[in-house]
């Protein structure tokens, strides 16, 4: 990650450079050879070359070509996370970084992570917009209110690196610092032991789904069963991906992208739930397992489920809240004309 | 004794009458509508805003020089950065040359007798007064902590600072700008002289045309995004705050439609500047007349399509990062294609080292290490490390003080003679144009540096290993302030002390020239004819020259 970087750097630094030398070059050197002996001195008419003329056009537009290309690949490929990578989930909020582990642990301005292993920050912010900058990793990403924006990277040295705010946010901006410490595996695996316990955010996301009523889902709404990353029919014709941003939108604004034969009776649970449990209740509903549709990135051979499979980081599946099918949906016909959908 | 009439003998002097003795009453400029005056106006406004910006600077370097820094209060430094990226921006980079030197010179350069809309010129001051006024009250009410750039939500919902009046100001300037823009346009494209065609206008008039079409192109995209923020701060629409379900990434699309133009509204003048110094003081013709002007042109036209490049990291999808990457890319040949240019001109020219070619030789050093960090910063892969750290600090310092003030600064000194009909010391005027070359590189340098190691802009505090970098930097930065006082006090001096100039020092052609300085009112005596192509220096008799 960072080496990519750094090389393309060093590139455009000798280029830079050949070019400060050759301007700086020549104009010293006109500057002596043609100076001025006399007051009247008129110099002779120079014709034009267009040939040079051209050159100067081509050759910065051919080099620029280059660097275009070599920048466009080293970005594209550090925006798109691998599918193995761990997510770990950030909040930003004036002036602190706040982190949730999968397995539960959560902590401020401190970011522990196994090196070798791709991490996958998913991160939004309570407030006003931050940057969530690691300069050793070579990487930042602005981190907005109400959206989800993801950034990635591997760790390969242990050791601890500073987290910046990068984008200005108020009065303590230069405050909103942290520290990455990125450990041997056996070492992370330590320290996640060694922290005091703490609910995986799926269990909690499980609980405030029982405690705030969320079990129409299922009943009169969709199932939430393999929803993750699965496509998803909206009534005004579109398809979507349920990916995070979705879900999100789903539970804060539910109007918004209604699916196709339900009617918007879900009240906004916008102002109701902080930013973690919003990301608490996502990670309950990717518990329930991801989308059958093999094609769709990050779905589930498995297909869905009513239940998770397996234990969700040591918790039973038993002890969490079933979910079943969808029954068929029921009798909702709007006021206008919706086609009539095939049953 | 028989009765003398009382009739002197020796007949005294006749002082020719020119813009700047005709009337002397302080109303007499207030209400002036001579494109001259109006210019001079502009400058003392400008130079006073510039005097109150760089005191934001001096606290934020000083600040700096710990890293717990100097100032107790964060907020204090917050304060002091906005002060300085605001009035810097608004209140000079933005009016510099066009409102002082465009004013004054493009009737002269076209050969008319003034712009085309005299009162509209005037109107245009008191409006950028009225702005200035409202900005500075914002300082005196307790100050803005926003950045220059007003980024959403913070600048509608968080900060406690005084916001709505700040871009009431701003707002106001814009139109003030705006004026100015359309009577440069209409200007050079009705009151040409007879002869001056578009091909013979001077570089200048061509810069000034490319960058008044942003003004009146981008400008009113500003007003309406600031309304806009005003709209959410006073009647809490959402606009900008996702709260109110609104979406703080448009603000960003809006005021870099405006704001990425705008740079290139800092640095176009100088572009004109350097293509008049380089001919004059080489004695050439540009290398590239139409390359030169065709740039201008397609740099305003293409720097409406780069905004974005400004939000790489903003969470735009990759693929717009990649168009407006390529189309960043795009914009810098045509500023390429001018730097070749300058340099090309010198071949075979008779190069003459006066303080304003130092000053634009610095300009071409500067700008070129400036433009070429920007690629860097076009270029993704590198953004996404570089973004919002003291690389691209010092990659805008870079362009718009060593483009847009170095411009500034070898125009005072290119055109002070045919302002003032005054000389200044030529040896103070190399040695200032050193110590600002020198002191600039030493305060933005290591801000390079400091940058790819990782420091974030607009913090108050860092950890100590970026110490040395921001020691050097302040460092830096007294030696630039004193760059800055000694052309004031040199070119003050002159206006007392200083020879007269004659109308041409540099024997420099264009039709500003062969008026004499400072020129009359009414600009010429009689109207010119243009027949001669522009900077024919080699058509000159040798003897012609060396007459002043």
């Amino acid at each position: 990650m960072a080496w990519r970087v750094d090389l393309l750097f060093f590139f455009e630094l000798a280029v830079s450079a050949f070019f400060v030398m050759l301007i700086a070059g020549l104009v010293v050197y006109f500057s002596i050879k043609y100076r001025r002996r006399s007051d009247d001195e008129i110099p002779p008419y120079t014709p034009p070359n267009p040939m040079i003329e051209a050159m100067y056009f081509i050759v910065p537009f051919l080099i620029m070509l280059v660097m275009f290309f070599w920048g466009g690949y080293v970005y594209v490929r550090a925006k798109q996370p691998p599918a193995n990578a761990m997510q770990i989930n950030v909040i930003g909020k004036q002036w602190m970084w706040k982190v949730q582990h999968p397995e539960g642990p959560r902590e401020i301005n401190a970011l522990h992570i196994p090196i070798g292993r791709p991490i996958k920050l998913e991160m939004t912010s309570q407030d006003v917009i931050h940057d969530f900058g690691i300069p050793a990793f070579r990487i930042k990403q602005d981190v907005l209110p109400g959206y989800y924006s993801t950034e990635w990277f591997v760790a390969t040295t242990p050791g601890e690196y500073h987290i910046f705010c990068d984008q200005y946010c108020g009065d303590l901006h230069s405050k909103m610092i942290g520290t990455v410490v990125a450990m041997e595996p056996a070492a992370y695996q330590a320290w996640l032991a060694g922290t005091i316990p703490n609910e995986p955010p799926a269990v909690s996301g499980a609980r405030l789904f029982q405690s705030y009523g969320c079990a129409c889902h299922g009943q009169r709404a969709p199932t939430l069963a393999g929803l993750y990353m699965s496509k998803v029919k909206l009534d005004d014709g579109r398809e979507v991906i349920a990916d995070d941003d979705y879900l999100r939108e789903s539970i804060v604004e539910p109007a918004a992208k209604l699916v196709a034969g339900y009617g918007p009776i879900m009240p906004t649970f916008r102002g109701q739930l902080t930013e973690e449990q919003i990301f608490d209740l996502i990670e309950y509903i990717k518990s329930l397992g991801a989308a059958m549709n093999n094609a769709i990135p990050g779905a589930s051979p498995a297909g869905p489920q009513t239940q998770p499979a397996g234990p969700v980081n040591g918790y039973r599946p038993d002890l969490l809240p079933d979910q079943p099918p969808a029954r068929q949906p029921p009798d909702y016909t709007p006021q206008g004309a919706r086609p009539q959908r095939e049953q | 004794m028989t009765a003398i009439p009382f009739v002197s003998v020796v007949e005294p002097p006749r002082v020719r009458e020119t813009y700047l003795n005709a009337t002397h009453t302080l109303r007499s400029w207030l209400l002036t509508r001579d494109h001259k005056r109006i210019g001079i106006l502009y400058a003392l406004t400008i130079t006073f805003m510039f005097a109150i910006a760089a005191g934001g600077a001096a606290l934020v370097r000083i600040n700096l020089l710990t890293p717990t820094g100097i100032l107790d209060e964060p907020s204090m430094y917050n304060k002091a950065f906005t002060v300085h990226g605001v009035l810097m921006v608004w209140w000079f980079l933005v009016p510099s040359i066009p409102t002082t030197f465009g004013n004054f010179l493009i009737p002269l350069m076209i050969g008319a007798r003034d712009l085309a809309f005299p009162r509209l010129n005037l109107a245009s001051w008191y409006l950028f007064v009225i702005s200035a006024v409202l900005i500075l009250a914002v300082l005196f009410f307790g100050g803005l902590d926003t950045g220059w750039t007003f980024y959403t939500p913070y600048s509608s919902l968080f900060s406690n600072t005084h916001v709505t009046l700040a871009v009431t100001a701003i707002f106001i300037n814009g139109f003030s700008s705006i004026f100015t823009g359309l009577n440069f346009i209409v200007s050079i494209h009705k009151m040409r002289a007879p002869g001056m065609t578009w091909f013979r206008l001077p570089l200048f008039c061509w810069a000034l045309y490319a960058t008044s079409l942003i003004f009146v192109l981008a400008t009113p995209v500003l007003a309406i995004t600031l309304v806009l923020i005003g709209i959410e701060h006073l009647l809490r629409i959402g606009i900008f705050d996702p709260v109110l379900g609104g979406d703080p990434v448009l603000f960003q699309h809006l005021f870099w439609f405006y704001s990425h133009p705008v740079v290139y509204i800092q640095i176009l003048p100088t572009f004109g500047v350097a293509s008049e110094v380089v001919t004059c003081f080489a004695r050439k013709r540009p290398f590239g007349y139409a390359a030169i002007a065709f740039s201008s042109l397609a740099i305003a036209l293409i720097g409406f399509l780069v905004w974005a490049h400004h939000m790489f990291d903003a969470g735009i999808s990759p693929y717009s990062g990649l168009v407006f990457s390529i189309l960043s890319f795009a914009v810098a040949v045509p500023t390429a294609i001018k730097i070749f240019s300058w340099t090309a001109t010198l071949y075979k020219g008779s190069v003459a080292l006066e303080t304003p070619m130092l000053y634009i030789l610095g300009f071409m050093g500067l700008f070129t290490m400036g433009g070429l960090t920007g690629v860097m910063l076009a270029t993704l892969g590198l953004d996404m490390h570089m973004h919002d750290t003291y690389f691209v600090v010092a990659h805008f310092h870079y362009v718009m003080v060593g483009g847009g003030v170095m411009g500034y600064l070898a125009a005072v000194h290119f055109w002070w003679p045919k302002i003032t009909g005054k000389l200044y010391s030529e040896f103070w005027g190399k040695i200032s144009a050193a110590i600002i070359f020198i002191g600039f590189n030493l305060t933005f340098f290591p801000q390079y540096v400091a940058g790819y190691l990782g420091m974030p802009r607009r913090y108050h505090s860092y950890p100590p290993e970026f110490q040395v970098y921001n020691v050097l930097s302040t460092a830096g930065a007294s030696i630039l302030a004193v760059g800055y006082i000694l052309p004031l006090i040199y070119l003050l001096w002159s206006l007392k002390f200083g020879e007269d100039s004659g109308p041409n020092p540099w024997h420099a052609l264009g039709l500003e020239w062969t008026t004499p300085s400072p020129p009359p009112t009414e600009n010429f005596e009689e109207t010119p004819v243009v027949s001669a192509p522009p900077y024919a220096y080699d058509l000159q008799s040798p003897t012609a020259a060396a007459v002043t």
